[in-house]
């Protein structure tokens, strides 16, 4: 499986990461050598075969929706790269006018 | 042309892989029929196809390896991978090996073109390469004549130029008597100088693999990319001993088979980057954590504090998972291995079945040098090949020490147990250990 580097930029948008030319074209050669390993999972029999996302039996649990003491304001903001009031403070989404 | 010869112009570029792989096709076509020093040779149009893919990479980004593009024959006793590994016997005849020898699994590395297989008395028992199930080869000096044996094939091919170099082994002899016969030189290595993993063994004391070449140079050029002690024969030996000690120590030993586990690591690194790339979505510099400096727009923000706050193996990662969860290839990446971690999943179910916990190493080899694969993700995954199968089936499995290298490294043994067993896993591990006296070695600082 041959990885472009117009694939590389496009996961790359997906996954919100800024990738300069170099990352991209390291990207590229690696994520081709590493896919094109993986493609040997095609030899892999799995007709009606479940897909497996835990190996634990699954089943819901339910429980009352009672409050319970948690995280205050304060602790939750304490890590924030920045805040204000009482809230978290991220760049202008809206472009000025 | 010799192989340092060849080597040279094509590091040069004064030859391509395509022009070297039609040449020595073209060479094989003439008098092949003449010498038949090959029992299988390549197939032409899947070379020259892989030749032209790696003229086309170097053209984009020129870097070379030891034996690229070498056409190298092998002889017939040493295993290749998906290649037919005869013996020249009847009895494998239409054996596929589903490994590489040591000595092949390094000469790919260096990026060599297997040309062929090459022909060889039956078990490397002769000295004519007439007892050969397929026929016997031909003296390139004079057809009526023998080639020598048993490395028959891969004296004559070398001398008829059908290959640029080639391997041969040497139990009695087979490899310097039939260099004497056809012209060539022939090197029989110190005993253990060259790993005989993935030969097939004839008298195991006495064989040894070894290069037959044009010249005296091209021997010690093969020597240095053959030779070496073998971390995968260390990590067995040490591994199979630790096995004889649990059967004194009155465990039934049984042989068993998890066929699936051969996709683990392409299984685990889909299944394992694609959570990651899910999990890691939340450091995007808003509740904790790094943030890029004065950006200007939210998507802006986010993109530059990823890009600054993640190192190199994380982003491969975060790709890596993030492209086989995109819409396209879900199914044939994401959900294909789901799929394949139910088959290793009942692999394991099926084997403690018939057994109570399973001895594996941990490691292929022991530890590798700093900085040894850390450029090559692939590589650096390949490593984790004992233990990840045992995460995709959930299971419990501990790793204990079970030897040391000859560098005087430690060597991993790893128990695997059933789902909660930790307890019967701990004991049989425990009563291992205190047998053993590897727990109480100490690193020399």
């Amino acid at each position: 499986m041959e990885i472009s580097k117009e694939q590389v930029e496009h996961a790359a948008k997906l996954a919100r990461l800024e990738v300069s030319e170099d990352e991209k074209a390291m990207f590229a050669r690696q994520l081709s050598a590493i896919l094109t390993y993986m493609d040997q999972l095609k030899e892999a029999d799995t007709e009606g075969v479940e897909p497996t996302a835990t190996v634990l039996p699954t089943e819901n649990v339910f429980r009352e929706d009672a409050v319970k003491p948690s995280l205050t304001q304060e602790q939750a903001l304490a890590n924030a790269p920045d805040q204000a009031e009482g809230f978290f403070r991220v760049p202008k989404i809206l472009e000025d006018r | 042309m010799t192989l340092f010869e060849l080597k040279d112009k094509f590091v040069k570029g004064e030859v391509s892989a395509v022009e070297i792989v039609k040449a020595y096709f073209q060479r094989i076509m003439l008098v092949e029929s003449k010498i038949k020093a090959y029992i299988t040779t390549a197939k032409r149009d899947a070379l020259v196809k892989e030749a032209n893919e790696l003229d086309y990479t170097l053209s984009k980004w020129r870097k070379t390896t030891p034996l690229m593009a070498m056409p190298i024959a092998v002889k017939d006793n040493i295993c290749t991978e998906g290649v037919k590994t005869t013996c020249g016997s009847r009895m494998l005849e239409n054996f596929v090996p589903p490994y590489d020898a040591t000595v092949v699994a390094r000469m790919k590395e260096y990026g060599y073109y297997l040309i062929g297989k090459t022909n060889m008395d039956e078990f490397a028992m002769g000295s004519s390469t007439e007892n050969s199930a397929f026929g016997p080869t031909r003296n390139p000096w004079n057809l009526a004549y023998i080639p020598g044996g048993s490395s028959g094939g891969s004296a004559a091919a070398v001398a008829a130029e059908l290959c640029v170099a080639a391997l041969g082994s040497d139990t009695g002899g087979s490899i310097r008597q039939p260099a004497a016969c056809c012209g060539v030189v022939g090197l029989k290595p110190t005993y253990g100088r060259v790993s005989r993993y993935g030969l097939v063994a004839f008298a195991s004391s006495l064989d040894q693999i070894g290069p037959v070449t044009k010249d005296v140079r091209d021997a010690a050029v093969m020597m240095q990319m053959i030779a070496g002690h073998d971390p995968l024969e260390e990590v067995e030996l040490a591994v199979r001993t630790a096995i004889i000690q649990m059967q004194a120590l009155k465990a039934e030993i049984k042989e068993i088979s998890l066929p699936m586990t051969k996709y683990a690591i392409a299984t685990y690194y889909l299944i394992a980057t694609a959570e990651a790339s899910s999990n890691l979505a939340r450091y995007d510099g808003v509740k904790y954590g790094y943030r890029a400096a004065k950006e200007k727009g939210l998507l802006e923000m986010y993109m530059k504090t990823r890009q600054e706050g993640f190192g190199a193996e994380v982003k491969r990662r975060i790709m890596l998972g993030t492209y086989a969860l995109s819409a396209g290839y879900y199914d044939a990446y994401y959900g294909k291995a789901q799929a394949v971690r139910t088959l290793i999943k009942r692999d394991f179910d099926e084997a403690f079945k018939a057994v109570d916990v399973i001895v594996t190493p941990t490691m292929p080899t022991p530890a590798f040098k700093l900085g040894e694969k850390i450029q090559d993700p692939l590589q650096m995954y390949l490593s984790d090949i004992y233990t990840i199968s045992v995460n995709l089936a959930g299971v419990p499995a501990i790793s204990l020490p079970c030897g040391l290298s000859n560098g005087k490294l430690p060597i991993g043994l790893q128990i695997i147990g059933r789902p909660f067993e930790e307890e019967k896993v701990l004991r049989a591990a425990y009563a291992y250990e205190q047998a053993t006296e590897w727990h109480l070695k100490k690193p020399g600082l």
